[in-house]
């Protein structure tokens, strides 16, 4: 078959379909042939962010209308900010720039980082992909679970290997603060793995690892003996609670957790600021995003689109390796999880920076 | 396990896989060839193709990537003196010298020889390291790693060549620059200058590129005529050989040692070459390093093929990258759905097998690739060097910006590239900056990690007094007058120059160490601590040195300048400087796709001579050329101020 039959194939399919879009929209869907969409990755080739979008690439081109090529654009740094501060200031609202983001795009935003240049508020999401955790810590410690947190708050010598003060394990610092912990955390960690090695090599007796990283490399040590898990972050459902992970079943999530150990359920500056980078770290980590004046039926193209990939039998068979076995969501649990992940007081905001100066003697900037 | 080890062999045996083997090869091949791309431009390169592939194809396309490409960037090391990636800069130091006397096919073929029989021990190591990394990786604590950065640093001892003032002041010079950008104990951003580029940290290949390639190239456009000074390669491949076979403990040693240190995450894989160029310093008798001792292109070659197969050690057994490739490597086996860890040498020891495989024949492949391509090659060494000095520039840049795709990329490249060219001209070793910069964030990194583990107490470890042990051993070895003959070549004892220039070029690193000092005085104690001793003890080394220079007799080890003896015919120093400025900053004003098709037609023209049709008929191979990789990896160029202020279709946005 040639080209051109096959795009008035897909075309005329599309409008025998009726698939509810607005007039004005039909007329862009059908230009999305021949079109080359880009997708902005603020991170490098072969990151986990990367990796990501990869994945999608080939399933988007298959499922967006008219089957448009995709490419990815890399512009990388300041840890993502770069590349979003060009997203915001370069891109048209045309629908054929997207860009991918991630928690270390979403923090620096949250805590006022003075080099973010720009909004999430400017911007309408697409698609959000959950990740979780897990937290575990060395058997000698004899902490079993949410009974023994005295014993953990009386251990001694507990530490932490972090990438850093306004990195994911912001996260970790921030339960262990809840927690009453008197944890003494270690910078300089490039990346999860070497807090991982840390672990193993017994230098620190508490770490976590995102759940594809724990299931593959942390649960075999749970097997052997050599690691036990208290909590995992949880995910959030449908209306917002945070509710246990469903990698990890069995696992209490972390507010369950404290409940059990303390009897009352979290609250304060500290809880809304860890719930807070909870979601834009992990139980939303990662965004599609176009500018907000896109038109509505061209971002509904790649809704549907998303919703269609989702569906996917091929999508369902490899997505574990890359997403886990979570569930990326589109429309309204995607604003929901956007406006969990983006939106701050200015009261958190300022009890972040004043904790990360407390803490760590950090200041943003 | 040879049961198992069988197996995948036969699984790898089909047409289809090692057809993408051989691709992979290819491709590797065609990258390592060109100047200062290596092996993570390859892989950044095929990525996009990898979805959906075969786990086992895709694999060898990936480790034969790889693998040939850490042998084919011999070629411009040993041809033109230029790094052919980040991961063989030790090798022009010897390769280039035997290049320039004629002996270029033996040095190929030492090269060649030397780099798959590393490959075939780092294949061997990582199938040990399936039954052994897990222990030994666990073995090497935040301590042991902080010995392991020293060790690196003390080979500064016998890469300083003459003076060793000047090569511990380099050092210095280096570890300033590695110290640029976010502090590891504490996040602050320190030299940034308010600038994200520069909170990143700067990228070391565009440092490598900066400090031996543009210096070179510049040399070379300057002299003009040929690269090799006669016609033809020599007759040297038998001799090759024949120098593999009488230096083969130096081989399996630097191979080993490759493949070990490539093995430890976290310590900076470029460091390696240069920790093994300075064991065969110290070890090997009667040396004429650094004046084109074969020694010195067998041991560096073997040992960064052998460094790739340890570097798979790290990366598919735990999950953790060892070097920039590493990573892409990594991403790659994820969207496979390749988990790494521990099932690598348990469910998946099938993938793991198959991988040592690809590695090995892969190695084989290339080695013969680049045997039969040579002749061709080295025919490049025959044409004038006018016609090749703007694609030169143009791989460079490419290399350089390649890393964050931006101006500030060629910015640094020009800068740092200003400082090599008159570090080349004063005598001031490169070698030893380079491992400062390598060892700056590891040293710091690690030693306040150990201290916060293990307190002071963590020099008592075992494992770190036996490093300590071989850094004193290998010390000793140095002191006994095996040092870098000079690590620029022709370093005769009548260029000692003139005062002035020299004296005016060291205020350059006294500046540095006061800048680095003084920035690091608004910082919190954890990530003022470090620079501030470094600068500290500097600034002691360095304004000594700066007043002999200024006011000291003239002579000794101290004063060199390579322009005491110039040829007057060649025109001035600083002329061909002009062509690189030109090309940066005319990128600043039209953007580098513009800027280069400029320069293209007036260097051809007025500074090499071509008639127009020539001149049109080479800028648009560039230009073609340029535009397809850029296609490839969806890369825009740097901008300048014309893309500020207009919007223009790619590629020239």
């Amino acid at each position: 078959m040639t080209k051109a039959a096959n795009f008035s194939l897909t075309r005329r399919a599309l409008g025998g379909l009726g698939l509810g879009l607005a007039a004005t929209g039909t007329a862009r869907a059908q230009d999305m042939a021949g079109k080359t969409i880009e997708w902005i990755i603020p991170f490098a080739v072969g990151g986990g962010s990367d990796v990501w979008a990869r994945f999608h690439l080939p399933l988007l081109q298959k499922h967006m209308p008219g089957n448009p090529t995709v490419v990815i654009r890399n512009v990388t740094g300041g840890g993502s900010i770069n590349g979003a501060n060009q997203f915001a200031q370069r891109t048209r609202p045309d629908g054929l720039t997207i860009m991918g983001t991630s928690g270390s795009t979403q923090f620096p935003y949250l805590m006022g980082d003075p080099r973010v240049r720009y909004d999430y508020r400017a911007w309408s999401v697409l698609m959000a992909s959950p990740t979780g955790g897990v937290l575990y810590v060395r058997p000698e410690l004899g902490v079993r679970g949410a009974a023994d947190l005295a014993k953990l708050q009386a251990a001694q010598g507990l530490k932490f290997g972090s990438q850093g003060p306004t990195s994911l394990d912001v996260v970790p610092a921030l339960a262990f603060e809840l927690m009453n912990l008197n944890v003494q955390i270690v910078f300089g960690m490039q990346g999860r793995g070497q807090g991982r090695l840390a672990f193993e090599r017994g230098e620190t007796p508490i770490d976590y690892q995102t759940s594809s990283a724990y299931t593959s490399q942390v649960l075999p040590l749970v097997r052997e003996g050599k690691a036990v898990p208290l909590f995992s972050y949880g995910i959030l459902n449908a209306v917002g609670d945070i509710v246990r992970d469903p990698n990890f079943p069995d696992l209490p999530t972390f507010p369950e957790f404290l409940k059990a150990a303390t009897g009352q359920d979290p609250s304060g500056p500290a809880w809304e600021a860890y719930r807070t980078l909870f979601v834009a770290g992990f139980a939303a980590q990662k965004f599609v995003v176009v500018p907000r004046e896109t038109p509505r039926a061209m971002q509904d193209l790649y809704r549907t689109a998303f919703t269609r990939i989702f569906a996917d039998p091929e999508y369902k068979e490899k997505r574990g390796t890359v997403i886990g076995e979570y569930d990326e969501v589109v429309g309204e649990a995607a604003e929901k999880a956007y406006a969990a992940g983006t939106v701050i007081s200015e009261t958190t905001r300022e009890w972040i920076k004043e904790w990360l100066l407390r803490r760590f003697n950090h200041r943003l900037g | 396990m040879l049961d198992a080890l069988l197996m995948a062999l036969t699984a790898l045996a089909s047409p289809e896989r090692l057809g993408y083997m051989a691709l992979g090869v290819l491709i590797g091949y065609a990258i390592g060839v060109l100047p200062a791309l290596g092996g993570l431009a390859g892989l950044s390169l095929v990525m996009p193709f990898i979805y959906g592939l075969d786990q086992v194809s895709a694999l060898a396309m990936l480790v034969g990537l790889v693998a040939v490409a850490a042998t084919a960037d011999t070629f411009s090391s040993i041809l033109m003196g230029i790094p052919g990636s980040s991961a063989s800069q030790a090798t022009i130091l010897d390769g280039f010298p035997m290049a320039r006397r004629g002996e270029a096919a033996r040095a190929l073929s030492a090269s060649f020889i030397a780099s798959m029989i590393g490959g075939l021990v780092g294949a061997v190591i990582l199938t040990g390291a399936v039954l052994i990394a897990r222990p030994l990786i666990l073995a090497l604590g935040t301590a042991e790693l902080f010995m392991l950065a020293l060790l690196g640093l003390s080979m500064v001892g016998v890469l300083a060549g003459k003076s060793f003032a000047k090569g511990l002041i380099a050092c210095g010079m280096g570890l300033a620059l590695g110290m640029v950008g976010t502090a590891p104990a504490t996040a602050e951003y320190r030299l940034d200058f308010g600038l994200i580029y520069l909170s990143d940290g700067l990228p070391l290949p565009v440092l490598v590129l900066a400090i031996f390639a543009l210096p070179e190239i510049i040399d070379l456009a300057r002299g003009g005529g040929t690269i090799s000074r006669s016609a033809d390669l020599g007759r040297g491949w038998i001799l090759g050989l024949q120098d593999i076979m009488r230096h083969w403990w130096l081989l399996l040693r630097s191979s080993s040692i490759g493949s070990v240190l490539g093995a430890i995450p976290g310590l900076g894989g470029s460091v390696t070459d240069w920790i093994v160029y300075g064991h065969a310093i110290q070890t090997e008798k009667n040396g004429q390093f650094g004046k084109g001792d074969v020694r010195g292109v067998i041991a560096v070659e073997a040992s960064n093929n052998a460094r790739e197969g340890g570097a798979l050690v790290p990366t598919l057994f735990f999950g953790i990258p060892s070097s920039g490739s590493m990573a892409v490597f990594l991403g790659g086996m994820t969207l496979l759905g390749i988990e790494a860890g521990p099932a690598m040498v348990g469910s998946r020891l099938d993938l793991t097998y198959a991988i040592i495989w690809s590695l090995a024949i892969a190695n084989v492949m290339g080695t013969l690739l680049c045997f039969a391509t040579s002749p061709l090659i080295a025919r490049l060494t025959t044409v004038r060097f006018g016609l090749l000095a703007p694609f030169m520039m143009m791989v460079v840049c490419f290399g350089a910006f390649n890393n964050n795709r931006e101006l500030a990329d060629l910015l640094l490249l020009l800068g740092v590239g200003l400082l090599g060219l008159l570090m080349r001209r004063f005598g001031w070793p490169r070698p030893p900056f380079v491992v400062g910069f390598v060892l700056a964030l590891p040293m710091e990194t690690y030693l306040y990690q150990a201290v916060q583990f293990y307190g002071w107490d963590f020099l008592t470890r075992p494992g770190v007094m036996i490093i300590a042990a071989l850094i004193v051993v290998f010390a000793w070895l140095g002191i006994r007058k095996r040092r870098l003959a000079d690590t620029e070549e022709d370093g005769g004892s009548t260029d000692t120059g003139q005062r002035q220039p020299q004296a005016i070029f060291a205020v350059i690193p006294v500046a540095i160490f006061a800048a680095v000092f003084i920035d690091a005085m608004r910082h919190s104690f954890l990530g003022a601590v470090f620079p501030m001793m470094i600068a500290g003890a500097m600034l002691l080394i360095s304004v000594p040195v700066l007043l002999r220079l200024n006011f000291g007799r003239v002579g000794g080890s101290l004063f060199h300048d390579a322009e005491a003896n110039a040829k007057p015919e060649d025109g001035s120093f600083w002329a061909h400087l002009g062509w690189v400025i030109g090309l940066v900053g005319l990128s600043a004003l039209v953007g580098f796709l513009l800027a280069n098709t400029i320069f293209f037609l007036s260097f051809l023209r007025y500074a090499a001579g071509c008639t127009w049709r020539m001149t049109l008929f080479l800028t648009s191979i560039a230009t073609i050329g340029l535009i397809m990789v850029a296609k490839l990896l969806t890369l825009d160029f740097p901008q300048g101020l014309l893309q500020y202020f207009f919007e223009l279709p790619w590629p020239l946005r």
